[in-house]
């Protein structure tokens, strides 16, 4: 049946002894997750299910392998599911058993054989100063592989917050010249999927939604709509309590205890889009606001340098002494005034004098 | 660096720099003015009750003056209540003047705040429609007072867009909403707006004055 072509999707569901109606309640999951409309959801089946494996890259560069991890825990679908059923996953040097020569000659194998199809995922920044020396895989720089695997690529998902915004080692002083993968792929499609590490679920809903229906709907930082379009602090389940004035003063307190808002505390959901709220962790159990600690902001470029993650996001964000710089502005005040009160004083008395 | 980071970073800073110096400095120079001497005997040395007296009297209009003053009266002290709820009223704005000074008091309900917004909102648009319709008052106003009154509007119309999310993403409002109050801070000590730190010393100055004249108060 699959003679002379690579099989579909469903076919290799079916190949797995799993039957069609697995594939459809795979499929349903899937556009249950992503919140498709009806007749997209109604198109998922016959598009996922006609279509090849197509050959995914994953490149790591500058990061913690947190995102990986996190990818490794999707519930919905399985990362089992979607290496084995949905992508052909051809390279990612911490999953894979080939290593050395024989993995680096496995990638450029399989990309010169999918050239121009496949689906190149980026986890980590990419350092610049040095020619790129601060990070070097196989003999090549970060920036070198990019640069090559990007060019054959139909589109490049950048997973996590290194990856899409420059994330940690692009936080001052950033002493590698790190940037995100869109600062240095500029001819193909990308998707920032943010996050330290992203929501595992939507780093695989991403690549199945692309998979079915190309890039999707994205906002101002190139991340999907459907799971960046709210941000965590409208649909957090505390909102109520911020919304009455009611909020944790410390960690352990009643308030906490009792679900208040952890604003004062220095939760940054207000400004931050993730689906964290909504489709949370461990198959959702939970998101971090829930087990008691306020939103980082890691879905967001520069969170890392936001001024601190447990003062409120309406204190100052103050650069150097603002106390001493508030004296000082006092004191030039009272000098001024003082020197134009001794202005108004001596022409009246010159004034007075005239007459 | 982003938006709301420029906005709550340095452009916050500087323009507090800025209303530090200016306020300092229009108190101190109105302060250290010289005064004439007044030779005349007094007919009263209580000027410190005078003083207080007049500053109390004038809270409301004398009551042959109602009829055409209540309407203005009442609009200003709506808007004046309003803005004093809602900037030392909504718990983010405690925080930021605790970052700041160190001090802080429990808040209000945000669904007191966005009610009182929209009211001072309100209040502010009448106050400028009776400054463009009445002929003496539109006569007397000049750029400063349309200045000051749009200075003043803007971070209660750009707060309660931020809190509405409407027209913008979240950050962006919020980033908007503090230009805006950087804006009313770097113009207040320099403009009619100064009237919140003289408006006591004034009236208290012309009430001892008065007192000393032996005039009622």
């Amino acid at each position: 049946m699959t003679q002379g072509r690579n099989p579909t999707i469903l076919e290799v569901f079916q190949q797995q002894g799993l039957s069609r109606r697995a594939f459809l309640q795979f499929c349903a999951a899937t556009a249950s997750l992503l919140a498709l409309p009806a007749v997209r959801a109604a198109e998922l089946p016959a598009k996922l299910g006609a279509m090849p494996r197509p050959t995914v890259i994953y490149l790591s560069f500058q990061e913690c392998t947190g995102c990986l991890e996190s990818l490794t825990r999707s519930f919905s679908p399985t990362i089992e599911n979607l290496i084995f059923n949905t992508i052909s996953l051809d390279y990612n040097d911490t999953l894979q058993a080939a290593s050395g020569d024989a993995a680096e000659a496995a990638r450029e194998d399989a990309m010169r054989k999918a050239a121009g199809k496949y689906v190149l995922i980026v986890d980590g920044a990419i350092p610049r100063l040095q020619d790129g020396a601060y990070c070097v895989i196989g003999g090549k720089s970060a920036l070198d592989s990019l640069r090559h695997a990007a060019e054959g690529a139909a589109a490049v998902v950048a997973v996590g917050t290194c990856a899409a915004f420059g994330g940690i080692p692009y936080a001052a002083p950033n002493p590698t010249g790190a940037v995100p993968v869109q600062d240095l792929v500029g001819n193909r499609p990308v998707i920032n999927i943010s996050g330290c590490p992203p929501i595992p679920e939507v780093i695989t809903g991403t690549i199945v939604y692309f998979l079915s229906f190309g890039v999707p709907e994205l906002d101002v930082h190139r991340r999907p709509l459907m799971f960046y379009g709210n941000t965590i602090h409208d649909r957090c389940y505390r909102r109520p309590f911020y919304d009455k004035g009611l909020f944790a003063k410390t960690f352990d307190d009643e308030g906490a205890r009792n679900g208040w808002c952890l604003y004062e505390l220095g939760c940054k959901g207000p400004v931050t889009y993730n689906a964290c709220a909504t489709t949370k962790w461990n198959n959702g159990t939970s998101f971090p606001i829930e087990s008691g600690h306020g939103c980082l902001g890691c879905s967001e470029p520069n969170f890392w340098d936001g001024g601190g993650f447990y003062r409120p996001l309406s204190s100052g964000f103050w650069h150097g002494n603002v106390g001493a710089e508030l004296g000082g502005a006092v004191a030039a005040g009272a000098i001024i005034g003082a020197a134009s009160a001794y202005a108004a004083r001596h022409r009246q008395k010159a004034t007075s004098g005239d007459k | 660096m982003d938006l709301l980071n420029i906005a709550r970073g340095p452009a916050l800073q500087w323009s507090l720099v800025v209303f530090a110096v200016g306020v300092v400095w229009r108190l101190a120079g109105i302060l250290l003015l010289a005064r004439k001497p007044d030779y005349t005997e007094p007919r009263s040395t209580n000027t410190w009750g005078g003083a207080v007296r007049m500053i109390v009297s004038r809270t409301w209009s004398k009551r042959e003056f109602l009829d055409r003053t209540a309407f203005a009266q009442t609009i200003g002290y709506v808007f004046h209540i309003g803005l004093a709820i809602v900037v030392f009223g909504f718990v983010p704005h405690i925080l930021f003047i605790r970052s700041l000074t160190g001090l802080g008091w429990p808040g209000l309900p945000s669904g007191i705040i966005y009610v009182t917004g929209a009211l001072t909102l309100a209040a502010l648009a009448a106050a400028l429609v009776r400054r463009l319709t009445n002929p003496v008052l539109r006569l007397l106003s000049n750029v400063d007072d349309y200045f000051s009154w749009l200075v003043t509007v803007a971070p209660v119309a750009t707060g309660l867009v931020a809190v509405a999310h409407l027209g913008a993403r979240y950050e962006t409002l919020l980033a908007v909403h503090i230009f805006s109050v950087c804006l009313l801070l770097a113009w207040l000590p320099f403009g009619k707006l100064m009237h919140s730190f003289l408006v006591f010393i004034s009236r208290g100055t012309t009430g001892a004055l008065l007192a000393r004249k032996g005039a009622s108060i």
